[in-house]
């Protein structure tokens, strides 16, 4: 069923046990802490990324948020994928995940990169949900602007 | 069971004028297709109806046939033009009893015609010489309510801001109705206009407007009813109803898109200033200033959607063919059906009236925690189309406590079968994420 491809097994786990979900404060106190809040002005749903950074290392990446299985479980895989990882690292991540959500199903996820992240290839072949899976990876990339960390090239969604 | 004798000359159910919707079905191409591999269930006729034949073939004639512009030309195509043009202004006017042909304006949209009332009070109270049931400042109110779609919410936002006056609304209770109590204290001698949604395109409710109206006669205000969802589906007397203006639009009522009315009273459309400039809209043009046409022209300026007019008046055509009594009766079984069939669904609740009274047939739910995004992708892979989101009244949304809402909503051409496809769909959706 073409669903399948849509809602996958790795989807559903991260919308329904959720990792890392909730805000948090920065565990080292000279950290530089900042977040984004983002809508998706269409549907509605919310999510906040927040970032604990040295400036070269992701500390923690903690979220909260309402919305659908596509944008809650991003943003689940987001904080797996990214958390503890180098900017520079968590940025070719990031612009992976851009490139595979705007292919409209024609990019080939690279699972080394993505991780659980390649669940959300069929995702890309239905426009009107692309928006939900990137919400939270625009969120994040917010905040670690400002956080004050390097800026990736910009994407267009 | 008891058994009720119903006394001669009482109106019973059976006076109902009632229709095949097997043959209307037949009458709407798009009915026949298929999506992701299933038979239509289309449930999103609140959003935008379909169109039948009738209607469609009229557009392709106008424009195969009779097109020219509209009010400026001798020659036959031109004439053909407007006689079809004001042909379907005469049909509109009829449809709702307005009592002059020219108190219909067409425009784009009901967002639009709100706007053009909301803009000829900006400008009415710009000058010193605009009517003053038109102007606006501080201490005057503009009273709105709870239940509005954002098209009847922003332009009066925008408008209190650009006048200094301002905005109020009468809330709702949790049963999807409009709260009355505090009526008094709401419309009073500065409230200068009360606009309000007739039939709420989410909780469906169909507001009892004679209270508020006899409030805001008491007053001194205008009425303004927002009857977008309440024109396509129940039959409307502007006389009846004794507002001052309404709005509705085409592409919900078996029309095309592109094509809307506000309807006004002749006296207080002739008081309103214009709102855009153009042409048709004018009475002469020097290059120091201009002076205006009459309404409805005084609203239309420039070249205005022809074709959709005229299969505008063909939809009101169709729908007069079919009774509008007997598509109120349709959908209020439909709806009695649906509120029982989805009473059944474990972890369903209903926004808004849960009894098919005083509301219609646009009834928007929440599947237990399951976001509406994931309800309505689930159906659709089952061929059901509902809305789902916040469907332009994120007020009601944040009222009931929800982000988005899912939302079923039905037409003359809905039928049974299709309510039980969505309650079907509805047990796929708790497989997937229950």
């Amino acid at each position: 069923m073409q669903l399948d491809q849509l809602y996958q097994e790795i989807i559903l786990d991260h919308y329904k046990r959720p990792h890392g979900r909730g805000l948090r404060d920065a565990d080292d106190p000279a950290d530089r802490v900042a977040e984004a809040h983002h809508v998706n002005p269409t549907c509605g749903d919310e999510v906040t990324v927040r970032v604990a950074t040295d400036g070269t290392v992701l500390h923690d990446i903690s979220y909260d948020g309402m919305g659908c299985s596509i944008s809650q479980a991003s943003a689940s895989v987001l904080h797996e994928l990214l958390r503890g990882r180098g900017v520079g690292e968590a940025f070719a991540v990031h612009e992976a995940f851009v490139e595979l959500m705007s292919g409209r199903g024609q990019v080939t996820p690279d699972e080394d990169v993505l991780g659980d992240g390649v669940a959300f290839a069929g995702v890309a072949r239905y426009p009107a949900r692309v928006k939900c899976a990137l919400l939270p990876w625009m969120a994040f990339k917010d905040a670690t602007a400002r956080a004050g960390v390097g800026v990736s090239p910009e994407v267009k969604a | 069971m008891s058994s009720l004798t119903i006394p001669a000359g009482m109106p019973q159910f059976d006076d109902v004028p009632r229709f095949d919707v097997a043959a209307v079905r037949a009458d709407f191409p798009i009915l026949d297709r298929e999506v992701n591999g299933h038979r239509l269930v289309y449930l999103d006729s609140a959003n935008t109806s379909h169109k039948p034949r009738q209607v469609l073939d009229v557009l392709a004639e106008h424009y195969a046939m009779h097109n020219a512009n509209v009010s400026r030309s001798v020659h036959t195509l031109g004439t053909e033009a407007t006689e079809a043009y004001e042909g379907a202004r005469a049909k509109i006017a009829r449809f709702v009893n307005a009592p002059s042909v020219d108190e219909v304006v067409f425009v784009k949209n009901s967002t639009e015609a709100i706007n053009v009332v909301a803009y000829a009070f900006s400008n009415a109270s710009l000058g010193a010489d605009g009517d003053p049931r038109f102007r606006l400042g501080p201490g005057d109110e503009i009273v709105i309510s709870e239940m509005e779609h954002h098209s009847n919410i922003v332009p009066w936002q925008l408008l209190a801001e650009r006048t200094g006056a301002t905005l109020r609304w009468i809330p709702v209770t949790d049963a999807g109705r409009l709260d009355e109590s505090g009526l008094d204290d709401l419309v009073t001698e500065r409230t200068k206009i009360v606009s309000l949604v007739h039939m709420s395109n989410i909780l469906g409710t169909v507001n009892a407007t004679a209270r508020i109206t006899a409030r805001v006669r008491e007053v001194g205000a205008l009425l303004l009813l927002d009857c977008s969802q309440s024109v396509p589906h129940l039959p409307i007397d502007v006389v009846d109803l004794d507002a001052d203006f309404i709005v509705f639009t085409g592409h919900k009522m078996c029309g095309p898109t592109g094509i809307g009315v506000l309807w006004g009273r002749g006296e207080l459309l002739a008081a309103m200033p214009p709102v855009f400039g153009g042409g048709s809209m004018i009475e002469t043009v020097t290059m120091a200033r201009s002076t205006f046409a009459a309404p409805p022209a005084r609203f239309e300026a420039g070249t205005p959607p022809i074709a959709e007019a005229v299969a505008l008046g063909a939809a009101v055509d169709y729908l007069t063919g079919l009774d509008m009594r007997a598509v109120q009766w349709h959908e209020k079984e439909l709806t009695a059906y649906a509120l029982d069939a989805l009473a059944t669904v474990p972890g369903l609740r209903i926004f808004g009236p849960t009894v098919p009274v005083g509301r219609g047939g646009t009834i928007s739910f929440a599947l237990g925690d399951i976001h509406p995004h994931d309800v309505g992708q689930v159906l659709d892979s089952l061929g059901v189309q509902v809305r789902v989101g916040h469907h332009c009244a994120k007020p009601v949304c944040t009222r009931f406590g929800v982000p988005a809402m899912t939302r079923a909503s039905f037409y003359l051409y809905t039928t049974t079968g299709e309510i039980d496809a969505l309650v079907g769909g509805l047990e796929q959706v708790r497989k997937v994420f229950d």
